[in-house]
């Protein structure tokens, strides 16, 4: 069984693996493990995509369209939309992807502190993939939307669905939870010989920042979703108030670990952002340490504000205050990220290739929606917005224009390192401005939708906001169309992209990364680089 | 897609943007809406000016971010500047763009939290109506005027006359008189709800086994209408709740009209659990 690998590794084990299938099933390779996590967060992503489609087909105009009268499978829809692009899609592209990937290039390690781990960590994220789908189309599926609130989720859906969903996001949060544990060992322990932290590249912060904030709310999850399950299917009262327990008991729960899970989503494209600006200004980034312990300040101060998602379910009116001051603070270390961003590229000697306009991108829309996150912190007006559009179009102009566009970014900067092969980048633009344009049809107009009063997670609405539907729709579409671009766009890649440089993007590109052929071999950093002083981009 | 109503939306969007918003402002939702509805209580008068000046503040924000970004890429294009500086700290402007924002944010909390403590509670209110929750509908108590109770049911679509309100109009309105401060309680029977009306700046969740509080004081006769605003199960997006807002005397005459019609407890079991709680 395992002794062909093993025979190879005491010959020459340069580059030298198992073949057909094995290498990918057992892949204890960063690398391997990596591309794993892209395809796999490529196809949640167009799983994922093609549900919101869904939901904007129903919601192009008033009345039912397609899911007639069927009202739980549209929550079923909107909530695996959620989770899915949460969970399976944007964490395994930055963390398990990008992160696998770029995380011991970056700091020249050989490979991950735990490769076998690692390989659990991907495999894990198979079958709770595959349970969260399943659960669409069993007994109605769950239609709790993605917080899962109680008591919707234990006494309001008795069919089995809501239990599938429960057991994926237990696989899902032990993956996670492994890959944490994997990243912080890596990232403390195998640095090169000069790597010290405060010459580590920005990604590698933003990565180590991301794991302490997934070891340390996803158990708080585990736990709370653990008692849903007790509760639905072992007769326990933890939130079921005629037994004595307490409703809001689990959204504190469920935001101790949601909020610090938005900053676990948004935090590596804060990380790879820095290096795509630096890179294309020709310039090192402003203000590194400053960026650096942003990115740390901002996953500290996100543990103490969760309440500010629980503004109207009661709390005292002097804990809603401390959740506003809180919540405020935030706003600080994030404007001088932004600001940062512009300084790298003030200055700079600017070259607009793909992932320079979606880093471009990024700052804008991300900014965007940083300010709706202001507006939204107030619990006073808060009473307004909650639970309306509003929230939706803020936290997509953070997520799906923030992140997302952090991912496409990355994925355009690194695949001619990952792959060897230079994307089309006529292809590239026309992709990235299909987006652009898609995706700020489909939310700006649910700002005046949320402010007008429509509620989230319905399936019909007033006559009145059918027009901003209708353009959100369209928006819709635009983008979709932009995601086949993008898959034909990988395919023109391997099938036909020019064999790429070890740096094709010149002197702005300084991290160890480059130092190494495109792709690089199979093990890298058998012998550990040197770092000189000044590497780290600063 | 009809072309005519975006340019006109565009141009009502322009129109309006900046502006005081005043004429999109309305008791329900309305064609091209850019703001928030109109305010008919003190509570949503503040939310409306607080989010106003909110406004301001934070196109200001993205349009200076905006720009900077635009001149950065303007200047500062390779074709434009070969060679790059390599200025990577400045302590002056980084103390500048962490002070700035932090005089920005004070500047906001100050009002926010005046609107919170304001839109809390009312010191000794006149009335109260308590809300309660169900899978998938509205009941309400008059606790103070008899304790009768009634149900609020949507109006299904096949049943909607002319002038009615789709999707937002009920079998039976909500009555509250003008000019009075109403304390507002819910409650819920099953999973939580959320008792919104816009107009009146509330919103308020509904949790079984709890009773929370707020209040509003309608300024303005009229038929204001919100939904259920929390995720509550199938026919979430088919709960509405309807509020008619008269004159003290005309609600003085509606409570014995609706005490000989509601006399009896709507469903005497959702009231045991909601006033054991």
């Amino acid at each position: 069984m395992a002794t062909g690998a093993h025979s190879d590794h005491a010959q020459d084990h340069h580059d030298h693996h198992p073949t057909g299938w094995r290498r990918w099933a057992y892949s204890t390779n960063h690398k391997d493990i990596g591309t794993m996590y892209i395809i796999f967060a490529i196809c949640a992503g167009v799983v994922g995509g093609l549900l919101s489609l869904l939901m904007r087909m129903e919601l192009a105009e008033p009345g039912m369209q397609i899911f007639g009268g069927d009202y739980q499978s549209f929550n079923a829809v909107v909530t695996a939309h959620g989770l899915i692009m949460v969970f399976f899609m944007i964490m395994p592209a930055f963390i398990g992807g990008f992160g696998n990937w770029f995380v011991p290039l970056m700091i020249g390690a050989p490979d991950m502190a735990f490769p076998r781990l690692n390989n659990i960590s991907f495999w894990l994220l198979i079958p709770a993939g595959l349970l969260l789908v399943g659960s669409m189309f069993v007994d109605g599926g769950a239609g709790t939307g993605w917080t899962v609130y109680a008591p919707l989720s234990t006494s309001g859906h008795p069919g089995m669905a809501v239990d599938m969903a429960i057991f994926s996001l237990h696989l899902a949060g032990a993956s996670s939870i492994l890959g944490a544990i994997n990243f912080i060992t890596t990232i403390f322990n195998m640095r090169a010989p000069g790597m010290t932290l405060h010459k580590m590249p920005l990604f590698v912060w933003s990565v180590l920042t991301t794991a302490f904030l997934l070891l340390l709310s996803l158990p708080v999850l585990a736990g709370a979703i653990t008692m849903l399950l007790t509760d639905r299917n072992f007769g326990t009262h933890f939130f079921d108030a005629a037994g004595g327990g307490d409703p809001v008991l689990y959204q504190h729960l469920f935001w101790f670990f949601g909020h610090p899970e938005v900053y676990i989503l948004i935090l590596p494209a804060f990380g790879v952002i820095s290096h795509i600006i630096s890179t294309f200004s020709n310039k090192p980034i402003f203000g590194y340490l400053g960026m650096a312990y942003a990115m740390v300040a901002i996953g500290v101060v996100g543990f103490v504000v969760w309440a500010h998602h629980m503004f109207t379910v009661g709390m005292d009116v002097d804990t809603r205050a401390y959740f506003v001051a809180a919540t405020m603070v935030i706003a600080v270390p994030t404007g001088i990220k932004i600001f940062s961003w512009i300084a790298t590229m003030w200055g700079g000697s600017i070259e607009f290739k793909t992932p320079m306009l979606f880093a471009l991108a990024f700052i804008f829309l991300f900014t965007v929606g940083g300010v709706t996150g202001v507006v939204l912190s107030n619990a006073g007006m808060d009473i307004a917005l909650h639970d309306t559009y509003y929230v939706v179009a803020h936290f997509h102009y953070v997520m799906s224009l923030g992140a997302l566009f952090g991912i496409f970014a990355a994925f355009y900067y690194w695949a001619p390192k990952m792959w060897g092969h230079e994307y089309n980048e006529t292809l590239g633009k026309v992709h990235f401005w299909i987006t652009f344009i898609g995706v700020n049809l489909t939310f700006f107009p649910m700002h005046f939708s949320g402010l007008a009063g429509m509620p989230r997670r319905v399936p019909d609405y007033p006559d009145a906001l059918s027009h901003w539907n209708e353009i959100a729709s369209y928006g819709s579409y635009v983008s979709g169309f932009g995601v086949l671009v993008f898959l034909y766009l990988i395919f023109d890649m391997m099938a036909r992209g020019k064999k790429a440089a070890a740096n094709p993007w010149g002197p702005g590109a300084t991290t160890l990364e480059w130092t190494l052929p495109s792709p690089p071999p199979f093990h890298t950093f058998e012998e550990l680089p040197g770092i000189k002083s000044g590497s780290g981009g600063h | 897609m009809r072309i005519a109503p975006i340019f006109a939306g565009l141009t009502a969007l322009t129109a309006t943007l900046g502006a005081t918003m005043a004429a999109a402002l309305a008791d329900q939702p309305r064609d091209w809406q850019t703001g928030l509805q109109a305010a008919v209580t003190p509570t949503m008068e503040r939310i409306n000016s607080f989010h106003n000046m909110l406004l301001y503040i934070i196109v200001a924000i993205s349009l200076f971010v905006l720009g900077l970004m635009v001149y950065a890429m303007v200047r500062f294009r390779k074709s434009a500047n070969p060679i790059p500086s390599r200025t990577t700290h400045n302590t002056m402007v980084e103390v500048l763009w962490t002070v700035i924002p932090i005089v920005i944010l004070v500047t906001i909390a100050v009002p926010s939290f005046r609107l919170l403590f304001f839109s809390d509670r009312a010191a000794n209110p006149e009335m109260t109506v308590k809300a309660i929750g169900h899978q998938w509908y509205w009941s309400y108590e008059y606790p103070d005027h008899g304790d009768f109770s009634f149900d609020a049911i949507m109006v299904p679509d096949s049943d909607i006359k002319a002038g009615q309100v789709r999707l937002l109009t009920t079998d039976n309105a909500v009555v509250v008189p003008i000019d009075t401060d109403v304390r507002l309680l819910t409650t819920s029977v099953d999973v939580i709800h959320a008792w919104a009306m816009p107009a009146f700046g509330v919103k308020l969740d509904a949790h079984p086994g709890k009773v929370n509080e707020t209040w509003f004081r309608v300024t303005k006769a009229g038929t204001y209408y919100g939904q259920c605003s929390e995720l509550c199960g199938v026919n979430h997006g088919f709960m509405p709740i309807m509020i008619r807002a008269v004159p003290k005397a005309e609600f003085t005459r509606w409570v014995a009209e609706a005490k000989t019609a509601f006399g009896t407890p709507a469903t005497s079991a959702d009231r045991q659990v909601a006033t054991a709680n």
